[in-house]
């Protein structure tokens, strides 16, 4: 006993963070850089709402304003979206399954310090003549290769550098779960967001490396005189597609399915009942893992392949449907004749669940071919992908840290804060978010910084509330500072109807929990 | 001007006419698919909450809705699949076309081939830049206008073969129904028979750079005859350009000439006062090439610089456009060389 008391306290100023092994506090590095990210990247979609306030050349020129576009992908995807669900990963796997940290401690640091400097050297970009990426977060051959700015080899470093900590990340999440269980807590005993994990972590290492391959040809095209993705000197721009989207679409798992755990965590607590169908849960994840591999070609219905393609591209889309129809079901079936409250948590919740639905439905309209070749390229694919990452990823991280925040720091939230920023935030999407449908289908292409006069009203609405968006977020930092700083003191329960080894531990948690396996029975 | 519409256009070929029923059956099964998902929940919401008294039941896993919610939810993907399989292979058969035009995109402009009529002509955007940079108003088909539309027949299959001579864009015009990657490359075929004359505009839809914003298509669908008639049109002008390209050209000519030219087919990359994009795009002020040997800025802009944006323009402006540019980049945004290029010269460097 005498060893852990002497651990009990961490060691103090930037060191404990710079070498820290501890899950808590890497945790909470994923979470803070997210976040910073979040800011940087909703900064530039400030900038892009505000140049598409009016048709005409207002505040960037067209090269900045495609930089802003690429810029903002980017960040979004590799900076805010995948570290945030890292860090909770890093902070509640080892307290729900009852183990003392992850398996991998020092690689668990190591991922997170790849972070900062390949997301500087990312942003750094934007300063160096010629500028930034300026070919959009699909960074398509040749825009990315042949007739992109000098800075793309730093954009190409950066990326395999992400690269590397996801994929120690995901290995260590894997190693964690598989052999840091506490006894009893079996495999179909584990909580979900633990499963949601788990898959996707098999996703991470399956596709990061083929991520890594893409741009690894793009750094041999444009420096060592290979042509891959040259027409030219007989290579193939189609090639590259295929080989990113075969990265991409369970690139759009990877962001989604540790949502579906978080909400499957959340909805039970405040219904205040099991969730209906865990196993049918834990297998439509696996299947809508698996078919993620199929369908990567429906991004690239109009690129001319074969009728039979499209046709098996289509077919293996909609199918998709079936499995992520299962989990709203699920989840319906959850709250039907529970004794629901609607605390902070629950709302993001309940805003994921109703908002996530709209994104699937214009998914499965996206997935049917033929009406693609019009939707493609336009503002209704914006809109549903923004659905998805936005109101799905997105609120699902907002009701993680509101859900878990009082196991962290041991005070309670602000109800009343968290509930103006919940319905601040959830209005102010859908004035940003919904008009984009109307935009697209009227026939606005995406990623431009101008355009006809017909689409200046919905833009104009979309704007105003993109700005009311973006700062909702600023709100939140007063919340999130407020909290940390005091509060309401949290118990141990924290929610009521909560269940799981997280909630058997003080708030706020030990620096070091689970140093004897708890029984789980 | 409209600027709250909601919904995909109809279109006029029976193509477009199929993906807009397709686009309401789906969007239809969706809402009531939401209605119903929705209405669940929110009667949940309203009624079993702790509030109201309600009490947990504690059941979950029932095999026959679980199997329920599997089955239904796949038949109705099959139902939905049929009419999309139908409508997916009518617009892939592009046989039997009466028309044939070869469209390649190019940064950022569209060149159109009328392949058994050897018409071939490129098409810019035609929008005053001075409306761009909010200095005059804006007219009606702001960013959606071009000095030289596409002009085709109404009820003829025609066929488009979609290629690129840069980077990827992609050919779209909504009322045909039709959007097609442009790829280098490849040749992709798509096909439209248009049933009502008219102007159809529409935009490139794949990012292809800078301008990506800024390269427009506007189609002209005509009567028969009526096409018949600017083809012959499109011949005249073809053989009054040779003739012309004969003769000698003023100084002030070429370089009122050569303003045009650059406006429509320089300014885009090298700007309106000629100073570029430092690392991106050259200037044209000062610049080296500009102001130094006439033959090297002669190659320069007929053969391009491969590896960059710079494009070879012997193949996209004829010889009168191309001795005027020169001439005008060689006497104008301070540059003062005094070198005055005949047509001929050029003629003699092809």
């Amino acid at each position: 006993m005498a060893h852990e008391d002497h651990h009990e306290h961490p060691p103090t100023g930037i060191t404990r963070w710079l070498f820290t092994t501890n899950h808590k506090d890497i945790g909470t590095l994923y979470l803070l850089f997210s976040f910073t990210m979040l800011l940087i990247g909703g900064g530039m979609a400030m900038v892009i709402r505000a140049e598409l306030f009016q048709p005409g050349l207002q505040i960037v020129d067209p090269h900045f304003f495609n930089q802003m576009t690429t810029m903002h992908g980017l960040i979004m995807v590799f900076g805010a979206i995948m570290p945030g669900f890292v860090g909770l990963a890093n902070w509640l796997i080892p307290m729900m399954i009852g183990a003392p940290d992850m398996a991998l401690p020092r690689m668990n640091n190591w991922s997170f310090w790849i972070l900062p400097f390949a997301g500087t050297m990312l942003l750094s970009t934007l300063f160096m003549e010629g500028g930034g990426p300026a070919f959009g977060w699909t960074f398509y051959a040749p825009l990315s290769t042949t007739f992109a700015p000098d800075s793309t080899d730093y954009f190409i470093f950066s990326i395999h550098l992400l690269g590397f900590s996801s994929i120690m990340g995901a290995i260590n999440i894997i190693v964690t779960i598989l052999n840091m269980r506490a006894p009893g807590m079996t495999l179909m005993r584990m909580p979900l967001f633990v499963w949601t994990w788990l898959i996707t972590a098999y996703l991470l290492i399956a596709v990061m490396p083929v991520l890594a391959g893409a741009v690894t040809m793009m750094l041999t095209d444009r420096n060592f005189g290979t042509s891959f993705f040259d027409a030219a000197g007989g290579g193939d721009p189609v090639l590259f597609q295929h080989i990113f989207w075969f990265f991409g679409h369970p690139e759009v798992y990877i962001m989604i399915l540790p949502a579906f755990g978080i909400v499957s965590q959340i909805i039970p607590t405040f219904a205040r009942k099991p969730l209906f169908g865990y196993s049918s849960m834990v297998y439509a994840t696996a299947s809508i893992a698996f078919l993620s591999f199929t369908v990567w070609a429906h991004h690239m219905y109009t690129v001319g392949m074969p009728l039979q393609g499209e046709l098996f591209f289509m077919y293996a889309t909609v199918l998709i449907a079936v499995p992520t129809g299962v989990k709203v079901f699920n989840w319906m079936a959850t709250m039907w004749r529970g004794s629901m409250t609607f605390e902070t948590p629950m709302l993001w919740a309940l805003g994921f669940l109703f908002l996530f639905t709209i994104g699937g439905f214009s998914g499965l309209m996206l997935g049917i071919t033929p009406s693609d070749t019009q939707y493609h390229d336009t503002y209704f694919v914006v809109a549903h992908f923004h659905y998805v990452l936005v109101t799905g990823a997105l609120f699902s991280l907002f009701a993680a840290v509101y859900y878990w925040l009082p196991k962290w720091t041991g005070h309670m939230v602000d109800e009343r804060l968290g509930k103006i920023h919940f319905w601040w935030s959830a209005i102010a999407v859908n004035v940003l978010f919904f008009p984009q449908h109307f935009l697209g289908l009227a026939g606005m292409p995406r990623r431009i910084p101008d355009y006809a006069l017909q689409f200046t009203g919905w833009n104009q609405v979309s704007s105003i509330g993109g700005f009311a968006f973006g700062l909702a977020q600023v709100f939140f930092i007063y919340v999130l500072i407020k909290t940390i700083r005091g509060g309401e003191k949290a118990t141990d329960q924290v929610w009521e109807g909560a269940e799981g080894l997280e909630w058997t531990i003080p708030s706020p948690a030990p620096y070091h929990t689970f140093a004897t396996p708890p029984d789980v029975d | 001007m409209a600027g709250y519409a909601l919904n995909m256009t109809e279109g006029v070929t029976s193509v477009s006419h199929d993906i807009y029923d397709l686009h309401m059956t789906i969007f239809y099964s969706c809402v009531v698919i939401g209605i119903g998902v929705f209405g669940v929940m929110i009667f949940s919401i309203i009624y079993h909450r702790k509030s109201k008294g309600a009490a947990a039941a504690n059941f979950h896993e029932n095999a026959t809705v679980e199997f329920v919610w599997t089955a239904i939810p796949f038949a109705i993907l099959i139902i939905m699949a049929i009419p999309a399989t139908k409508t997916l292979i009518d617009l892939e058969d592009s046989r039997d076309a009466d028309v044939t035009i070869k469209v390649t995109g190019y940064q950022w402009k569209w060149k159109y081939d009328y392949l058994d009529e050897d018409i071939s002509f490129f098409s810019n955007l035609s929008t005053n830049r001075d409306e761009i940079a909010n200095k005059v108003a804006k007219g009606e088909h702001y960013l959606l206008e071009v000095d030289k539309p596409i002009v085709v027949p109404i009820n003829r299959k025609i066929r488009f073969l979609v290629t690129s001579n840069d980077v990827i864009h992609a050919w779209w015009v909504p009322a045909l129904g039709v959007k097609q990657d442009a790829i280098p490359g490849y040749i992709n075929d798509t096909w439209a028979e248009i049933t009502e004359p008219g102007t159809y505009r529409g935009q490139c839809a794949e990012l292809c750079g800078q301008d990506h914003g800024f390269m427009p298509i506007v189609v002209i669908a005509k009567t028969d005859s009526e096409y018949q008639q600017w083809v012959a049109e499109q011949k005249a002008v073809a053989a009054a350009l040779v003739t012309s390209a004969g003769q000698q050209w003023t100084k002030d000519d070429l370089m009122a000439k050569g303003r045009e030219v650059y406006n429509a087919s320089c300014i885009a990359c090298h700007l309106a006062d000629g100073a570029g994009v430092p690392g991106v795009f050259p200037a044209i002020a000062a610049s080296p090439i500009a102001t130094g040997p006439v033959a090297a800025h002669v190659d320069i802009v007929m053969h391009g610089k491969s590896g960059t944006a710079m494009q070879a323009f012997n193949e996209q402006l004829d010889d009168v456009a191309l001795a005027a540019v020169i001439t005008y980049e060689r006497n104008a945004f301070g540059n003062s060389t005094g070198d005055v290029l005949q047509p001929s010269d050029i003629t003699a460097e092809r």
